[in-house]
């Protein structure tokens, strides 16, 4: 069985994200660029299937501009065994992601799809969902734990009421949340060897994307900043203030 | 002309009150019907608590054994369906909708607009990207339906009032056998829900185990409050994850929200912007919770928080 893993690059969690003082976009020069941390935690779970002997092949993809090739590099570093550059220099929404990373799926025919429960650049939470719509397959996103027998998944989500636990066939889509496992670190021979791992290039227009029905993004403004507020001094001082305010 | 048709969240035969949320942010766009859909092995009680929702026109209920649980792939088809007719589908941006909503989406072959915050038009929405750091302002096309989750923090709930009325509908839809619900393992408590309260108590990795805890749940009982915690703190397993409250957690807007030895990383903070009050309590004056908190105490919680719950 092949897996499949959505990799997308974007700007590094710890960055403070600035908007451009003209509304046109956020700041991007110059910022570290990483993997989503979501999809780490994908890239690992098909790993660790891969070293059960659950998976045969895994294999990352990801849709972005020329320069993503670095990025693939790292997957392939932490263990796939090979990669897929989609090339395209707009910005991905959603639902073009799905509509490519379903022609993937049909030339590759993996037996599940690992993506990220959500990009934490566009925060969208949608491009798994809607793979597994296009695709007419089951999903179990925001997983917290996979297990994988014959041509069945046992996923547990992370829920808001819980934990909640599905059963679905194979072929499946499968997003990560935080707690499913913790990324491995890249050694620095795997570097070395991810460098002669087959990395496949693809540009967006041969794959036959449909393109249109997005969104027109159209101004960026900084979120409304909270005030800095007072320091009290001791336990008295801070019941006194929340009484003022009606609030105990 | 606005046609919104929304899809009530809910469990156990309660309705979630995020649904009432999508209800006033569909007022918003001033639509001239909002309608509620409600899919269910039995809907017949739910249907009557959204029907009561002032401003609804109809509730729709859809009633079949494979609705039991809410499964994305299982609902989709039929409220892509039942979106015929509808300028906008809605759906409320908590774990149900976030599932949801984007296979919704796809059926009708559009882009979901995620976390409307604030509605600039029918077609132009206010949302958060970058965990809050950013806001943009997105437009849909205006020749197809608008698919969207509402950020349930960004809307209070429509209150209640209302008397629509009420219709069975059938759907015909090939439903998928490929997902099978197995458990639902829910928190048990007594304690204010975390996304409706009105006041959160949270506690983060500086309560050190599993035991300390209890002094955020003794404190919270004492308030009323609901409780929470930082990634940190669920991580660690002091308490469950539905607990979490941030970027990937739960995104709330209570009057008073209380972090208590919790730093402030910006993925926190994006989950409680919208609180009316928040105080901070942590040892180092330098943490980045005192940059938003409106008060902060500067001190060791396990003196602060025994001597706080005492002078309530
Ligand atoms: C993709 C991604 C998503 C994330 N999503 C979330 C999310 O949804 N929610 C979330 O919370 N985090 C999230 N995080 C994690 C976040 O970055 C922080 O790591 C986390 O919030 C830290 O939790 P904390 O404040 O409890 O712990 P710490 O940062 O370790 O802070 C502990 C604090 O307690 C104080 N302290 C210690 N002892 C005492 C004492 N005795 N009395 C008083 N104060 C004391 C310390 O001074 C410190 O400020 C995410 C991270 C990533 C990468
Ligand atoms: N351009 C892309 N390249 C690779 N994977 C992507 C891309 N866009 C989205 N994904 C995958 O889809 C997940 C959810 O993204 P989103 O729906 O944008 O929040 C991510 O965590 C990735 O796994």
């Amino acid at each position: 069985m092949k897996i499949l893993v959505a990799y997308k690059r974007v700007v590094d969690y710890n960055v403070r994200i600035q908007v451009k003082p003209d509304g046109s976009g956020v700041v991007t020069d110059g910022v570290k660029l990483s993997a989503n941390p979501f999809d780490d935690i994908a890239l690992e779970e098909a790993l660790r299937l891969l070293d059960k002997g659950l998976a045969t092949e895994v294999i990352v993809a990801t849709i972005g501009p020329a320069d993503c090739q670095a990025h693939l590099r790292n997957g392939l570093a932490m263990g796939a065994n090979r990669a897929i550059h989609v090339v395209s220099d707009q910005p991905i929404q959603p639902l073009t992601a799905a509509r490519a990373l379903l022609k993937l799926v049909e030339k590759e025919q993996p037996g599940i799809v690992l993506l990220g429960k959500q990009a934490i650049d566009d925060d969208a939470s949608q491009t798994g969902q809607m793979l597994a719509t296009l695709w007419g397959r089951p999903q179990a996103t925001f997983a917290s734990k996979v297990e994988v027998a014959a041509d069945k998944a046992t996923v547990t989500r992370e829920v808001d009421a819980g934990l909640e636990t599905l059963e679905v066939d194979l072929p499946a889509v499968i997003t990560t949340d935080l707690r499913l496992n913790e990324p491995r670190f890249i050694k620095l021979p795997d570097i070395m060897k991810a460098k002669s791992k087959p990395l496949e290039t693809i540009a967006i227009a041969d794959l036959g994307v449909a393109s249109g029905d997005l969104l027109t993004t159209t101004h960026y403004a900084p979120p409304p900043k909270r005030s800095k507020g007072v320091m009290v001094k001791d336990v008295a001082e801070l019941v006194s203030a929340l009484k003022a305010k009606g609030l105990v | 002309m606005s046609k919104v048709l929304i899809v009530a969240e809910h469990l156990n035969g309660q309705l979630n009150s995020a649904t009432a949320r999508c209800v006033t942010c569909a007022k918003a766009i001033h639509a001239d019907s909002i309608d509620i859909v409600v899919l269910s092995d039995a809907p017949d009680a739910i249907a009557a608590q959204a029907a009561q929702i002032a401003g609804v026109s109809k509730v729709i209920t859809v009633a079949n054994a494979a609705n039991a649980h809410a499964l994305a792939q299982v609902l989709a088809p039929q409220i892509a369906k039942l979106a015929a007719g509808y300028t906008h589908v809605f759906g409320p941006s908590t774990t149900f909708g976030k599932d949801l909503m984007p296979c919704v989406a796809a059926l009708l072959g559009v882009a979901q607009v995620s976390d409307v915050m604030a509605v600039d038009g029918p077609h132009t929405f206010k949302r958060p990207i970058y965990a809050g750091n950013a806001i943009i302002t997105v437009t849909a096309p205006a020749e197809h339906a608008v698919v969207a989750t509402v950020r349930t923090a960004s809307w209070p709930a429509t209150g209640a009032g209302g008397s629509a009325s009420i219709e069975a509908a059938s759907v015909d839809a090939t439903l998928p056998t490929h997902t099978r619900f197995v458990t639902l393992q829910q928190g048990k408590s007594d304690r204010p829900d975390l996304q409706s309260a009105s006041k959160v108590v949270s506690g983060g990795r500086a309560l050190g185990s599993a035991d300390a805890f209890s002094i955020i749940y003794s404190l919270a009982d004492k308030m009323g409050a609901a409780v929470g915690a930082s990634r940190a703190a669920v991580d660690a397993g002091y308490v469950p994850n539905e607990l979490q409250v941030g970027q990937t957690g739960k995104i709330i807007a209570p009057e008073l929200y209380m972090a208590i030895g919790i730093s402030g990383a910006i993925q926190h903070l994006t989950g409680i912007k919208d609180a009316g009050t928040i105080v901070a309590i942590n040892k180092d004056g330098d943490a980045p919770i005192f940059e938003i908190a409106d008060f902060g105490l500067v001190g060791d919680l396990f003196q602060i928080i025994p001597e706080l719950e005492k002078a309530l």
